[in-house]
């Protein structure tokens, strides 16, 4: 079922249009996760979600109902904020009970939905704390906790992890996938510019750029089959080697050459008005590895290698002066500075974009 | 009855006055919600931002009111009363006020002894505070130390004025002096002490300040003379003011020179310090710079506080010294603050009325603007007149409005 | 900067001594008043503040015992003795029985008056006085000593501007007059400047930023200016002179202030808090008294201690708004500025009576010093 669904949705400060035309149809139950660059507009789309910002253009339905000029109140929604804001004159428990107590709901109730949700997630013994006295994960609980309490229809989540330190950061990502375990039914809306936070929490990913949805769709779908050069290269770290290439023959497998020589045949359809067209080869520097026949993909000049033990990962010279090229090797490889390595990938990794960044996939 | 016990009225006015505050802050967000623009049925949603739109204005309107009331209107009522004439029913009369104010030898007293305590007052009181900032940020009693220094801002005009009068009281010269000044006064006899103190050591300072005017007039008249650098035509004139005011006060020093050297000082007789005239306007002074010096040194150390501690140890490493550091390194840094304390403290001096109310009322000599105006309005019963000096009094505080506007506007983009 | 190598502690005591000179100037003022509110009319008018601290030499008159009702049978004449010292012994250095010379003897001599009238004053104060019964009648005999006096001070002054005084010198009723005109004063613009620097601080609307600069150009307009306009408006809507003029006036006058002031810190609340208080459900009128207020209170008390001290000090508006001509709603300051008028040079009531009026503040400001900092660095337009 359809929990929360955006209809040709814009946003503009007056001439300048910051998100255009978002579509998008979230099922009851998913996590969903907005990736993208700062500025993308992934978090004044959350926020035109939670009703913080108008919505300029579009529809907004939360459970079928439009509700582009309903309050964030009356939503159903319940928003977790970077800085947590915590209200800092109030005990944890009053954080949590707030709502409900505008809400008007009777004493024994709210008590209850407190209780439960601090249990749920360890607060019990800090409920009579005033938000100073805790640390940076159990801030970050409490937030989490004063979403529960309201019971939302969907829950938004504003980049919930940035002010955390990096080992409390992957702790709580987990406890946040542990909590989305034990309630499936309720649906998540999480905003995020670290794409490890993406893959690991969302059941689907909105790559959001320029204003724009590049792509929506599973975690792996994104990996192995990018829409378009830009979420090749956001998703995956390091990011996917683009190569300039020239379509040599079409059909089921097409066929690509290289500038230097190096040619692959990728099981990616093409039609006949491709051959000879100028387009870029994507490969991910984890799917390159280093041969000595002449059957090569691509030939590069090795400039920087960092031995990190378990993985090798090669910096080439640039192929064109523009798009690096970086290649990760499993193991401990001994690589001179300066020597010309051959590369080469299994077809089935290869990615083809057409000259305006659009993958053959979804021609 | 309530009149009868001022306290009974008082308490009831406060619980009058907040719960009606309140009462309005709350009924009319309620009638707003539920009568006008009620968030129910099928145009909740458009009332509700319609309701958005009006509460600013519920919120607003009793200070807006208050402001427009008492403030805004004022100043084009009293524009307006300083063009008519009282005894003549209001009848417009141009600028008559004004040319009679401007032939009042009074009048230019007053404006004389304003402009002095213009330049003198905030000049004193931020450098006095500047340095009382650094001295006392540099030890453990600092804070004990600022807090004594801040603590005359709590005095009214009246209470310091009542404080240094006594200071400069006088008695006959065969009683005890019990006013410090003269007691002090009388321990001088005219011997290498008294030229000391009272000669040299003031030619000293006469002559730093003529300095550093100089240096601050050279400044700011230098960019008109270098050619080249082009921008901000409008600051022609405050250059030039600059340099003109410097050259006044370099002169008017200058002079004071010469009068500490060739003028007989009456040793061994008690002075009514307040009668001497010319020095006494700085014995007025001496009370607001008193009062404003805590100001200056509070919000000053707190600039201080505030500068990178690297930029100094910077400077240390480079090897300069405590003064090279104070003036090259932190100075310019705070130039900003410096600026927002002296104008600050320029306003206050510009309204100033009770100490000199309450000190001279104005003889001997020590008018100033804003107790003319309240001698025109209140014992002359000159309310053309009084408005005209009121509307002087506005006119010498407007650069520093438009200045303070610009800021405002400026930062908040 | 204290640990760095090489560093004279010369100067550290050079800076030590120039602070401790700075700080006893800037006291020294008010210790002046303070002292002088101890001491009588005739110590303050003998000698400066400043000696009362220590020891004084001090002329003093004194008058032997009645000798009608004392005098005991001597030989041929009559003895009257006693102590002039009855209940603070002094250190006499001279002592005289004339107003003309009075340090003709030293203690322990005897004064030999005109006819074998004789008096001895030994130095602990007891003597012995002479004569025959027509010298020693009638009233008893002046003795002018000179003598060290050991620091006195008394409450008396205090007794006298609280309690007891008359007409201008009872500072009780202006006492309360100005705390009436105080405490309304300063709480009731709080209220009205706090919801509207909220709305100017967090409530989008037309004109906003217009507002803001209204409020900062009207935060420097002299006070001046609103007099004999405001002064005329009250009279024609029939407020007139009195305590509601003059709360209205004060209101008015500190809500630039207040409002510039309570927005800058508002503005500075973490916007995300406010968000979610929105998502929570709370109207503008719940955030505001929930959230805003509870958090603003550094500000809403620098503000309150700002108006304070200014309503308390205030001369200007409570002598065009508040004080007709019966007087009977003077406060303290105008008292102050007429006793200075009238009774210039009585300074044991000027001085108790300025020390009074200054009391509280100086207590507001000792015990809120750390709020009123606060403010001014907030309420300076940057």
């Amino acid at each position: 079922m359809t929990s929360l669904s955006l209809k040709n949705v814009s946003k503009s400060y007056g001439a300048v249009e910051v998100l255009r035309d978002i579509d998008l149809e979230i099922e009851e139950g998913e996590l969903i996760v907005f990736v993208g660059p700062s500025g993308c507009g992934k978090s004044t789309l959350l926020r035109m979600i939670a009703g913080l910002e108008t919505i300029t253009s579009g529809d907004l339905e939360i459970d079928g109902a439009v509700v582009n000029d309903y309050p964030p109140a009356q939503r159903g929604i319940a928003m977790v904020f970077q800085s947590y804001a915590l209200y800092p004159h109030m005990t944890v428990y009053d954080n949590m009970a707030f709502a409900l107590k505008l809400a008007g709901k009777p004493k024994d109730e709210i008590e209850r939905a407190v209780r439960d949700a601090a249990a749920t997630l360890q607060l019990d013994h800090l409920l009579d704390r005033l938000p100073k006295a805790l640390s940076g994960g159990q801030r970050q609980r409490v937030a989490i906790g004063r979403a529960i309490v309201r019971d939302p229809k969907v829950f938004l989540f504003d980049e919930p992890l940035s002010n955390l330190d990096a080992a409390l950061r992957v702790a709580t990502r987990i406890e946040i996938a542990q909590l989305k375990e034990s309630m499936p039914g309720s649906t998540m809306i999480y905003v995020t510019h670290d794409q490890v936070e993406a893959m690991t929490l969302a059941s689907r990913i909105v790559v959001l750029h320029g204003g724009n949805v590049e792509q929506f769709g599973p975690p792996l779908e994104l990996y192995e089959r990018p829409a378009n050069t830009f979420v090749a290269q956001f998703i995956g770290s390091p990011a996917m080697n683009l190569i300039d290439a020239t379509v040599a023959s079409a059909g089921q497998v097409t066929t690509v050459t290289m500038a230097d020589g190096g040619h692959a045949d990728a099981p990616i359809g093409s039609s006949e008005s491709d051959i000879g067209s100028a387009i870029k080869l994507g490969v991910r520097p984890e799917d390159l590895s280093v041969t000595d026949s002449d059957d090569y993909l691509v030939k590069a000049t090795v400039e920087i290698v960092e031995a990190l033990g378990e993985t090798t990962v090669v910096y080439f010279k640039s192929q064109n002066g523009r798009d690096p090229m970086i290649a990760k090797l499993p193991g401990i490889h001994k690589i001179e500075r300066g020597s010309e390595l051959r590369l080469i990938a299994s077809p089935e990794k290869l990615h083809l974009f057409d000259e305006s960044g659009r993958s053959f996939l979804y021609r | 009855m309530f009149t009868e016990n001022p306290a009974l009225l008082g308490f009831v006015t406060i619980v009058i006055g907040v719960g009606a505050c309140l009462g309005y802050f709350y009924l009319s967000n309620l009638v707003l919600d539920t009568v006008i623009f009620p968030a129910k049925g099928s145009k909740a949603g458009r009332n509700i931002n319609r309701a958005n739109m009006v509460r600013p204005w519920l919120f607003l309107f009793p200070a807006l009111f208050a402001l427009t009331v008492y403030l805004a209107y004022p100043v084009f009522e009293t524009l307006r009363l300083s063009l008519t004439d009282r005894s003549l029913d209001g009848a417009f009369v141009g600028m008559d006020n004004y040319r009679q104010m401007m032939n009042e030898a009074k009048f230019w007293e007053a404006v004389r002894n304003n402009m002095l305590w213009l330049i003198v007052v905030p000049a004193v009181s931020t450098a006095f505070g500047l340095l009382a900032a650094q001295l006392t940020d540099r030890i453990r009693w600092g804070n004990l130390a600022k807090s004594l220094i801040f603590m005359p801002m709590a005095i009214s005009f009246v209470g310091a004025s009542v404080i240094f009068k006594l200071i400069y009281d006088t008695r006959p010269a065969d009683q005890n002096q019990i006013g410090v000044l003269n007691a002090v006064w009388l321990s001088f006899d005219g011997g290498l002490g008294s030229v000391l103190a009272l000669q040299v050591l003031p030619s000293v300072l006469l002559l730093a300040f003529a300095g550093v005017v100089a240096y601050v007039a050279w400044l700011f008249v230098r960019d008109i003379v270098a050619s080249g650098r082009d921008r901000s035509l409008w600051l022609m004139p405050l250059r030039l003011l600059v340099g003109v005011g410097g050259l006044w006060l370099i002169w008017v020093s200058l002079s004071g020179l010469g009068g500490l050297w060739f003028s007989e000082f009456p040793y061994g007789e008690p002075q009514t310090w307040l009668t001497v005239p010319m020095w006494n306007n700085f014995f007025l002074m001496i009370v607001l710079i008193w009062i404003q010096t805590g100001f200056a040194m509070v919000i000053l150390s707190a600039a201080l506080r505030g500068i990178p501690e690297e930029t100094v140890e910077a400077a240390i490493v480079d090897g300069a010294n405590p003064f090279q550091i104070f003036f090259k390194i932190k100075v310019p840094q705070i130039m900003g603050t410096i600026v927002v304390v002296w104008t600050t403290i320029t306003l206050t001096v510009l309204k100033v009325f009770d100490i000199v109310f309450a000190m001279t009322n104005g003889q001997w000599e020590t008018q100033v603007l804003a107790n003319y105006m309240y001698d025109k309005l209140f014992r002359a019963n000159d309310w053309g007149v009084g408005s005209a000096s009121a509307i002087i009094i506005m006119l010498l505080v407007t650069p520093i409005l438009i200045w303070n506007v610009y800021n405002a506007r400026k930062e908040m983009r | 900067m204290a640990s760095i190598a090489g560093k004279k502690s010369g100067l550290t005591w050079a800076v030590q001594l120039s602070v401790a000179a700075l700080v006893l100037l800037w006291l020294f003022p008010t210790v002046g008043l303070f002292v002088s509110s101890f001491r009588s009319a005739d110590q303050i008018s003998s000698s400066g503040w400043w000696a009362a601290l220590f020891p004084s030499e001090q002329s003093e008159v004194y008058r032997t015992a009645d000798p009608d009702d004392t005098r005991v049978p001597d030989g041929d004449g009559f003895v009257v003795t006693g102590n002039i010292f009855e209940d603070a012994p002094r250190d006499i250095l001279s002592w005289g029985v004339s107003s003309r010379d009075i340090a003709a003897f030293r203690p322990g001599e005897t004064a030999d008056m005109k006819d074998g009238e004789q008096l001895t004053l030994q130095p602990d104060g007891s003597y012995e006085w002479r004569g025959s019964a027509d010298q020693l009648k009638g009233r008893g005999q002046r003795i002018f000593v000179t003598a060290t006096v050991p620091p006195e001070f008394s409450l008396s002054n205090y007794e006298t501007i609280l309690f007891s005084g008359s007409g201008q010198d009872n500072m009780a009723k202006a006492f309360f007059n100005t705390l009436t005109v105080t405490i309304p004063a300063t709480i009731i613009p709080i209220v009205i400047a706090a919801f509207a620097a909220y709305a100017l601080a967090w409530m989008e609307f037309p004109g906003r930023a217009l507002l803001i600069a209204a409020v900062v150009a009207l935060l420097v307009v002299p006070l001046q200016l609103a007099l004999i306009p405001l002064l005329r408006l009250h009279l024609e809507i029939g407020i007139g002179k009195g305590y509601l003029g003059v709360w209205l006036a004060h209101t008015a006058f500190g809500m630039p202030l207040a409002v510039y002031l309570l927005r800058n810190y508002m503005v500075g609340l973490p916007r995300d808090i406010i968000e979610n208080a929105k998502v929570d459900g709370a109207t503008d009128f719940q955030i505001f008294t929930r959230i805003i207020l509870p958090l603003s209170f550094p500000a809403l008390a620098s503000f309150a201690i700002f108006q304070f001290l200014w309503t308390w000090n205030d001369l200007l508006v409570a002598k065009v708004f508040l004080i007709d001509s019966t007087g009977s709603t003077t406060v303290m300051t105008n008292q102050i500025v007429e006793l200075l008028g009238t009774r210039g040079g009585n300074w044991e009531i000027l001085a108790t009576a300025a020390f009074v009026s200054i009391a509280v503040p100086l207590l507001v400001f000792f015990s809120l010093q750390r709020f009123l900092v606060r403010g001014l660095l907030a309420g300076s337009v940057k």
